[in-house]
Formats: structure tokens, C-alpha cells, sequence
């Protein structure tokens, strides 16, 4: 089950968030502030699962935005890697010309037949 | 008026929308705060407006703040407002704000019942879409139930969007709803074979979520999921088939209804697994064949080659220089540790490999199969190489993983794998050279574990908890909370308990009296303070035998001048134990000045022995005979007082509240009945587990001394600090033990050899030593825990009531019940009304919107009168 999906810049910054759980407002910000931590914490060649509290996290990094997803035990941990990249595509796709530039460069870098 | 209008607009045109939102709160870096306030009066005063496009505005500036982390519970009428605009942007924004807000606790909620059902039936699918959306996050019990009728109408509908929708969110309702899943579920099963495969994709979704927590209703659906999953070729459908498939074999192995499942799938998962690129879809099928392999291990030779294919398959993904396919690897192996740990302890190069890999994530699941993986034989070793990674990892929360993992490895099953508990506890005596870590009072315990099970090494432990009680000041400086100090508490208990062990009772005694202690935290200070007398007890004792009265009395005076330190202390338990001792002490000096000896009865103070006692034992203590626990005290004040105190009703229609009644008193014969029943039931309830009665102490004091083997101790090397010891010695030790031990064996093998001849000792004769055949230097004496006496064996108490899950435990497959239909919301009729008032409006379905004050005086009236009707039926 996804728990939470969280859209967070380099400086910590959250752009989007969207629970699928209820949690209080104030253990949000708490919860996101020390996800962004751990995610920002690896190194580019660190594997993209992180095991947190109960749950596990899934990240990946696009340029300067990370995409974290929060899943449970029960979830296929790849299955859910290659699902944010569906996302980035679709919203690649669907809002060309609000994402980045720097998207469309990582578009050739992570091929589509990876999927 | 026109200027009011014309005042109107102009200040619209200053609103802010989103986008001059987020700017301006960027711009704004310093006193966000501040400025985000100024917003939300700004907003505040939007709210205020009738115009419905300002209100919309104003709604999504605030779900934007609330996704910052500010609480816009406030605004909830505003927002049900704009769910209920015409327009479709402008009810997409109040849907959203809903779903980030609402929650059970929104009691606003009940108003929203109307506009969500007006929105489901609307002709536009948007409409209906974005309701559904925005409902799935905030459904209630009873939205669920008023909404359920209508949503699983539309999972037939026309438009695959809307059944898409419509599928996914009938999970939701049936959690909230569960009466909901027996007349929806024929549908959701036609929905498994939709053209569309989005709609299809959803209803997979659904019931492998429903069955993950009940899999025995969805048995009967596995041909239908084998058919879909040798046709179906997207992947991402095909990932959550298979889940479910694993999810129903790990059932259908507890009973015996569908065995040949686990055998007709392992053909086409197989072929999966050789034919797919995807690794997602590759990492699931790895996973259901092990469940698959885990149902059917038992008896079933010809599956290690699938075993093996799987291991295999794993090897190459931990190889791969791709860390998240190690991790995945990794993960897996830990899955088939469990069942097959033969065929992964072939890979244990690999997993001690991954151990020393920079990240860190990997290094934790490799840390988990090590955890399964250790034997007598490598426990040392491996706990080396974990000690070699703690002084590496210093400052990081991996080594409080670390030190976690190292205690759970040795002291998994009762200490089993531990052969030379002095090597352990000279372990966990380096581990309190640690700083600043966290789990101060794990180290502690295992050491009073150990110290209290394993009697013959209490000699040795008392030693070390010497050694530690006389530096603490080292360990003293970190006074945190469960920090590294927690050690002394334990240290400090074993000398007390086991003072007949300590060479220089004097010594310790002195350093458990010095004023630095004072320092420590209170919780140790108390058990400083207790086990000060136990020793001091010991020590009179001694001396008294010995005949030396003055060194008693010299004691006894060092007691008495440097207790007060400890009964001035602000913690309440230091104090009351110290003042009480400190009287006791000066009594026994009186004694001792009249030359009476005492040491006989202080001893006896601390006679028996403490024994550990099990966890539940409190609960477990039976209810003695003749007690009845419900029957009361004393009798409740009468209700008659009550209700004349009651004030008279302004609304008049509200009811009476009767009186409650009182419980009837049940009594003791009636409870001899109801155990008999429960008994019974549980007898014959087959899925009830029963545990088998906890047994009594078999374990006496064995002849422990006499088991040690003789170790010869090679002094020649001196030890680097004198006192410290060296786990290493204990490595070298123990080899040197074992293979004595292996020679011995030997010749009693040889020996059998020769006699019995002819027969099959292949297998005995092997020289790779099994586990069994290496005794441990010491055993653990204590391995059950102290119950109450006639402590009842079975366990009840492990579920929890109001699991949502445990509702959903229904049986599909019996045809539905006239009463179990859907309840549709039909015209409520004037006659029909039986209240006395009738200002509650008739029909719901006029869609025009009057003033908003009005509508929600009468939404309130309208509910009001829903409740009324409910009570009296």
C-alpha cells in the first residue's frame, strides 16, 4: 500500500504532497521534514529503498526534484521505482511546457525500455 | 449600490491567485510566517465574498498552505461551498481541498452526503469522476453506507473512467461499510473480465487487497486469476496477479483445499521468470515461488531445482553493480532463509560481502540474513567482523543498528548459539566502550539475562561488573537517558545479587559510595542504594565469620557517613530506600556496639533466589475462586436524582434518554457456565491455536561445574589491559576447545566403526561437524520464566477489536440474502413522518441553491430528522 507520495526540492522544500492515509497536520511536516533528511543523505550510488520507522521509502532524483514515495511491507519495491517513473513521463507528457528542460534531458538517460 | 459593485470588482482584481501565492512566499524567505499569516487573513476575507469564482480562488490558496503545514480545518464549510459550484474547475478545487482535510473527525462531513450523490448521478462524467476521487479520502461509515447503492451502480457504467473509478473506490467503502461486500461482490467479479484494462487492472487491485486479510474467501476465484495471468500481457497487472496468487497459495498451504494451485503455478512462473526483461515483474514471480515452494516443502524433492533456479537468480541480481537490484536480491534471499537455510548458507561469502558494501541500506538486509544464518560454529567470527564495523560506523544511527542486531543474533533462542558465555559477556563489556548510544538498557539487560540463566558464569560476570563499578567515571560523564550509565545499573545489580562471587567486596563497596554516583540518574542511584546493603550484608557476614569485629564496625561507620549523600537526593526513590537503610544500619551499629552478632539476620534479608518472570505472567494471575470482578463496590447513585436535576428541553422533540439499566448481577454459577461454553467452543473451534501448557521448572540446578570442560589458558602472551579482557583469546579459545572435543569424538567413532560393521555410516562419518556436536562450554541453566501458579495456557490476547479488517472476514460464496440488499434512499412522504413538527423540508431532490445560511439551517433540520428516523427504527 502507498502511504504517502511527496514531491521535495534539493533545499528540503516540499512541492507537492498527498497522503492516502490520515495523518495530523502538524506530524507531517515533522514526517516529510525528516524523509527529505534521509533522502538527501545518500549518495548517487546508494540503492533507492530506504528502510524508515515501519515503512519503507522508494526516491528517485530528477535534476533538482526528489519524488519519494512511502510504501509498506507488503508493496513490490521495484514495481513501485518504475511507477514514479511512469508519473514523470505522463507528467512530462501531459505539461511539456511547464517541466523542465532538464527532464526532457533525463528522458534519454533512463530509456523507456527499462520498463 | 453600483459603487459597492464597482468597489467589488476592484478589489478582486488584487487578489492573489496560486501562482502570485507561491511567488510571493518565495520572495518571502525570511518572514515566511508572517507573511503567510497576512495571506490567510487575506483569504479569510475572500471567504467572505458570494462570488463563487473569489471562494474557489481562495480554497486553493488554502490547500496549497496546507500542504506547507498549516491547519485549514477552519474553512471546511467554505470548502463544501465550492464542492457544490456548477462549474466543474471550481468543484475540482473544492473536492481537492476536501480530500487533503476531511477526515473522520470533520463533522461537517454529513452535509456533503447530497452534493456527492447529486455529483454521481450527474450527466457529466467529470463530475463524477472528481466526486469519487475527492469521496475515497474522506469516506466515513456512514457516507459509506448512504453512497454504497449508488457507487456500485456505476461500476457498470458506460464510460471505463468512471468504472475505473468506481471499482477503486468500493475498497474504500468497504472497509468503512462492510455489509457492502457481499451484494457488490458478483459485480466486482464481472469487473475482472472488462474489456478495458484499466477496469480490469482496478478490480485485480481490489480483491488482492481484500484478500491479503482474508484469503479464504477468495480461494474460489484462483482459476479465474490463472487464466488472467497466462493471457495477460501488461505488467503491471500481470505484478499484482501474481501477488495475489502468492497471497492465496500462503493460505491455501494452511488448508488442504487447493493444493494443486502451488503446483500448476509453478510452470508458468517459471517460464515468466526465464522470458522477462522487466525486473519489477521479475522480482515478484521470484518472491510467489518461494511462497509457492514454502507451501509445498513438504515432501517435494523435485522442487530444489526450482529452489535452485531461484537462488540462482538471485546470486546474479546481489552481483549486479546495480544497488537496487541488490537490495531486491537481498531481500528475497532473506524470504527463502527462512524455509531452505541450506541453500543459502552456500552464499554466505557473498551476504558477508555485501556487509562491508558503503551502502547502507544493503548493509542492513545483509545484517537480517546474517541474523538467520549464524551457527555455533561461525557466530564468533561473524560477530568479530560486526564488532570491526561498530568502530567504524562511529557517530551514525547504523551502529545503534549495528549493536541492536549484534545482541539479537547471540541471544536468539534462548542463547543457543552462544558456546562460551564468557566470551559474550566480555562482548558486551566491550560494547559499553561505546559513546553516545542509545541502547544503554539493552546491553544492561542481556547482561542481568545472562548474568541470572547461566550459572556458572556468574563468577566471571561478578568480576567484570566489578571492574566496570570501579571506572565508572568513564562510563558516568554520558548521563543520558537509556545512554551508555544504564550498564552501571546492571553492573551494580549483579555484584549486590552475587556478592558470594566478589574477591574485593570492600572495594567495590567503597565505589559504589562515592559522591560521584550522585550524578547518575535517579533509577540507578535507587538500585545503587539497595544493593550497597546486600553487599554490605555479605561483607558483615565475612567478617563476622572471621571473627573481626572491628573491620565490621569500621563498615558499618563507612555506611553510615556516606549514605545522607543519598538521602538528600531530589529522586523519591533514592531517598526513601536510603533513609530506610541508613536507620537499619545505625540499629545494626547499636547491636554491634553490645558485640551481638547480626550478620545472620541481615543475611537473611536477602535470602531466595530471583528468578526471571515471564512477560504475561501478570495477566495470568487466575482469578481466585469466589471473586467476581463485575459485581460492584459499592451500589451507583440512583438515576431519580439525576433526572430532576435535568434542565427542561428547548427543542422539544428531543426524546427522553431512558434510564440506563442496571447490568444484571451474573452471577458465580452463571460464570462456571459461560467458561464451561467457552471451553467447549474453543474445543471445537479447529482454527483455534492452543499453546501447550507452560511447563514446570524442569531445569534444577544441574551439575554445571562438573560439565566445564578443562580450557587451558595460554598465558604466556600478556593481556594488553590488565583486567579488560580480549574477546580474541575467547576465538582462539574456543577452536582450541572444539577441536579437542572433534579428536575425542573421533576415537568414540572409530571405536563404533569397528564394532558395527557393514552398515551405513556414510553420513556419520562425514568430518564436517554438525551443529549438535559441539558442546557448549557453558549451558544455559534457567530457560523458563516464572508464571503464577494455575496461570491458564492459552492467549487471548492478542487481537485487536476494532481492526477494520476483521470485519471484512465474510463468506462469499453463499448466495445473498433478501436482507442484505443495499439500503436505496427512497422519498421520504409526508404521512409517513411521525414527528411532531414538520418544518423539515419533504423532498431532497430541488437542486436550487438558496441563501447558503438557509441551506445549512436546513441541512442541519434535514439530518436532524434522518437521526430521528434511524432511532425509531
Amino acid at each position: 500500500m502507498i502511504k504517502f507520495f511527496l514531491m521535495v526540492n534539493k533545499q528540503g522544500q516540499t512541492r507537492l504532497s498527498r497522503y492516502y492515509e490520515h495523518v495530523e497536520i502538524n506530524k507531517r511536516t515533522v514526517l516529510e521534514a525528516e524523509v527529505i533528511k534521509n533522502c538527501l543523505s545518500r549518495s548517487k550510488d546508494e540503492c533507492s529503498f530506504v528502510e524508515y520507522k515501519d515503512f519503507k521509502l522508494v526516491y528517485r532524483q530528477y535534476a533538482a526534484l526528489f519524488i519519494v514515495v512511502g510504501i509498506d511491507q507488503t508493496e513490490n519495491e521495484m514495481a513501485v521505482y518504475e511507477l514514479i517513473h511512469n508519473f514523470v513521463e505522463v507528467l512530462d507528457k501531459y505539461f511539456s511546457r511547464v517541466v523542465s528542460e532538464t527532464l526532457n534531458l533525463l528522458q534519454n538517460v533512463f530509456s523507456l525500455s527499462k520498463l | 449600490m453600483a459603487l459597492k459593485m464597482v468597489k467589488g470588482s476592484i478589489d478582486r482584481m488584487f487578489d492573489k491567485n496560486l501562482q502570485d501565492l507561491v511567488r510571493g512566499i518565495r520572495n518571502h524567505k525570511e518572514d515566511e510566517a508572517k507573511y503567510i499569516s497576512q495571506c490567510i487573513d487575506e483569504i479569510k476575507q475572500e471567504l467572505k465574498q458570494d462570488n463563487i469564482a473569489v471562494k474557489a480562488n481562495a480554497v486553493c490558496k488554502l490547500t496549497y498552505l496546507q500542504m506547507l503545514g498549516y491547519d485549514i480545518s477552519w474553512a471546511a464549510f467554505n470548502i463544501i461551498e465550492v464542492m457544490s459550484a456548477s462549474k466543474f474547475t471550481f468543484k475540482r478545487i473544492g473536492y481537492l481541498a476536501a480530500s487533503q482535510c476531511f477526515h473522520e473527525g470533520t463533522d461537517v462531513i454529513m452535509l456533503t452526503t447530497n452534493q456527492i450523490r447529486k455529483d454521481l448521478s450527474s450527466p457529466n462524467q467529470y463530475d463524477t469522476g472528481v466526486a469519487l476521487t475527492g469521496l475515497s479520502c474522506f469516506v466515513t461509515p456512514d457516507l459509506a453506507r448512504d453512497l454504497a447503492n449508488d457507487i456500485m451502480t456505476l461500476m457498470s457504467h458506460t464510460k471505463p473512467y468512471i468504472r475505473k473509478k468506481a471499482v477503486l473506490i468500493m475498497y474504500k467503502v468497504f472497509l468503512k461499510y462492510p455489509e457492502s461486500l457481499r451484494p457488490a461482490f458478483p459485480r466486482l467479479k464481472e469487473k475482472l473480465e472488462d474489456p478495458d484494462p484499466g477496469v480490469q487492472s482496478a478490480a485485480v487491485n481490489v480483491i488482492c487487497e481484500l484478500a491479503r486479510r482474508n484469503p479464504k474467501n477468495y480461494l474460489s476465484l484462483a482459476p479465474l486469476f490463472f487464466k488472467l495471468m497466462t493471457s495477460s500481457t501488461n505488467n503491471w497487472v500481470l505484478i499484482k496477479i501474481i501477488k495475489l496468487a502468492s497471497i492465496l497459495l500462503f493460505f491455501g498451504a494452511l488448508t488442504p483445499l487447493e493444493p494443486r494451485l502451488g503446483k500448476k503455478l509453478i510452470e508458468p512462473l517459471t517460464n515468466l521468470i526465464h522470458s522477462t526483461s522487466a525486473m519489477s515483474l521479475l522480482y515478484e514471480c521470484v518472491n510467489t515461488v518461494i511462497a509457492v515452494l514454502i507451501s509445498l516443502s513438504s515432501g517435494m524433492p523435485n522442487h530444489s531445482a526450482s529452489i535452485q533456479l531461484c537462488v540462482q537468480k538471485l546470486r546474479i541480481l546481489i552481483e549486479d553493480s546495480d544497488q537496487n537490484l541488490k537490495y531486491l536480491g537481498l531481500l528475497a534471499m532473506s524470504k527463502i532463509l527462512k524455509t531452505h537455510p541450506k541453500s543459502v548458507q552456500s552464499h554466505k561469502d557473498l551476504i558477508l560481502q555485501c556487509l562491508d558494501d558503503k551502502d547502507e541500506s544493503i548493509r542492513l538486509r545483509a545484517l537480517d540474513l546474517l541474523y538467520g544464518m549464524v551457527s555455533k560454529k561461525n557466530l564468533m567470527e561473524i560477530v568479530k567482523k560486526l564488532m570491526i564495523h561498530v568502530d567504524k560506523a562511529e557517530g551514525t544511527t547504523y551502529r545503534d543498528e549495528l549493536l541492536t542486531k549484534i545482541i539479537d543474533i547471540c541471544s536468539q533462542s534462548n542463547y543457543q548459539y552462544i558456546t562460551n558465555f564468557e566470551w559474550y559477556i566480555s562482548i558486551l563489556v566491550e560494547l559499553t566502550r561505546l559513546e553516545g548510544t542509545r541502547h544503554g538498557h539493552l546491553i544492561a539487560a542481556q547482561m542481568l539475562d545472562v548474568a541470572i540463566r547461566v550459572k556458572a558464569i556468574r563468577k566471571f560476570a561478578v568480576s567484570q561488573m566489578a571492574m566496570l563499578l570501579d571506572n565508572a567515571h568513564l562510563i558516568a560523564s554520558n548521563t543520558q537517558r537509556n545512554g551508555i550509565c544504564e550498564v552501571l545499573y546492571a553492573a551494580a545489580w549483579i555484584c549486590g545479587e552475587f556478592s558470594e562471587h566478589l574477591e574485593e567486596a570492600n572495594q567495590t563497596l567503597e565505589a559504589m559510595l562515592r559522591p560521584k554516583v550522585t550524578t547518575l540518574p535517579g533509577h540507578i542511584q535507587a538500585v545503587y542504594v539497595q544493593n550497597m546493603v546486600k553487599l554490605y550484608a555479605s561483607i558483615l557476614q565475612q567478617k563476622e565469620q572471621a571473627g573481626e569485629k572491628e573491620a565490621a564496625q569500621e563498615i558499618t561507620q563507612l555506611m553510615i557517613e556516606r549514605l545522607p549523600q543519598f538521602v538528600q537526593s531530589a529522586d523519591l526513590e533514592v531517598q526513601e530506600r536510603a533513609s530506610c537503610i541508613l536507620q537499619l544500619i545505625k540499629y545494626i551499629q547499636k547491636l554491634q556496639a553490645k558485640e551481638v552478632p547480626v550478620a545472620e539476620e541481615v543475611i537473611a534479608l536477602f535470602a531466595g533466589e530471583l528468578n526471571p518472570v515471564a512477560p504475561k505472567a501478570q495477566k495470568k494471575v487466575p482469578v481466585p475462586e469466589g471473586l467476581d470482578l463485575d459485581a460492584w463496590i459499592n451500589e451507583p447513585p440512583s438515576d431519580s436524582e439525576s433526572e430532576d436535576e435535568k434542565p427542561k428541553t428547548i427543542f422539544h422533540e428531543e426524546e427522553q434518554r431512558h434510564s440506563r439499566h442496571r447490568q444484571p448481577e451474573i452471577d458465580e454459577e452463571e460464570l462456571a457456565r459461560r467458561r464451561e461454553a467457552r471451553k467447549q467452543e474453543q474445543a471445537n473451534n479447529p482454527f483455534y491455536i492452543k499453546s501447550s501448557p507452560s511447563p514446570q521448572k524442569r531445569y534444577q540446578d544441574t551439575p554445571g561445574v562438573e560439565h566445564i570442560p578443562v580450557v587451558q589458558i595460554d598465558l604466556s602472551v600478556p593481556l594488553k589491559v590488565p583486567g579488560m579482557p580480549m574477546s580474541d583469546q575467547y576465538v582462539k579459545l574456543e577452536e582450541e576447545r572444539r577441536h579437542k572435543q572433534k579428536l575425542e569424538k573421533d576415537k568414540k567413532k572409530k571405536k563404533q566403526k569397528k564394532e558395527k560393521r557393514g552398515k551405513h555410516h556414510r553420513h556419520n562419518s562425514l568430518h564436517t561437524e554438525s551443529e549438535e556436536d559441539i558442546a557448549p562450554a557453558h549451558h544455559v541453566d534457567i530457560i523458563t520464566e516464572e508464571m503464577p501458579e494455575n496461570a491458564l495456557p492459552s492467549d487471548e490476547d492478542d487481537k485487536d477489536p476494532n481492526d477494520p479488517y476483521k470485519a471484512l472476514d465474510i463468506d462469499l460464496d453463499k448466495p445473498l440474502a433478501d436482507s442484505e440488499k443495499l439500503p436505496v434512499q427512497r422519498h421520504r412522504n409526508v404521512e409517513t413522518l411521525k414527528s411532531p413538527d414538520s418544518e423539515v423540508p419533504l423532498v431532497e431532490k430541488k437542486s436550487k441553491k438558496p441563501k447558503k445560511k438557509e441551506k445549512k439551517h436546513k441541512d442541519k433540520e434535514r439530518d436532524k430528522g434522518k437521526k430521528k428516523e434511524k432511532e425509531k427504527k
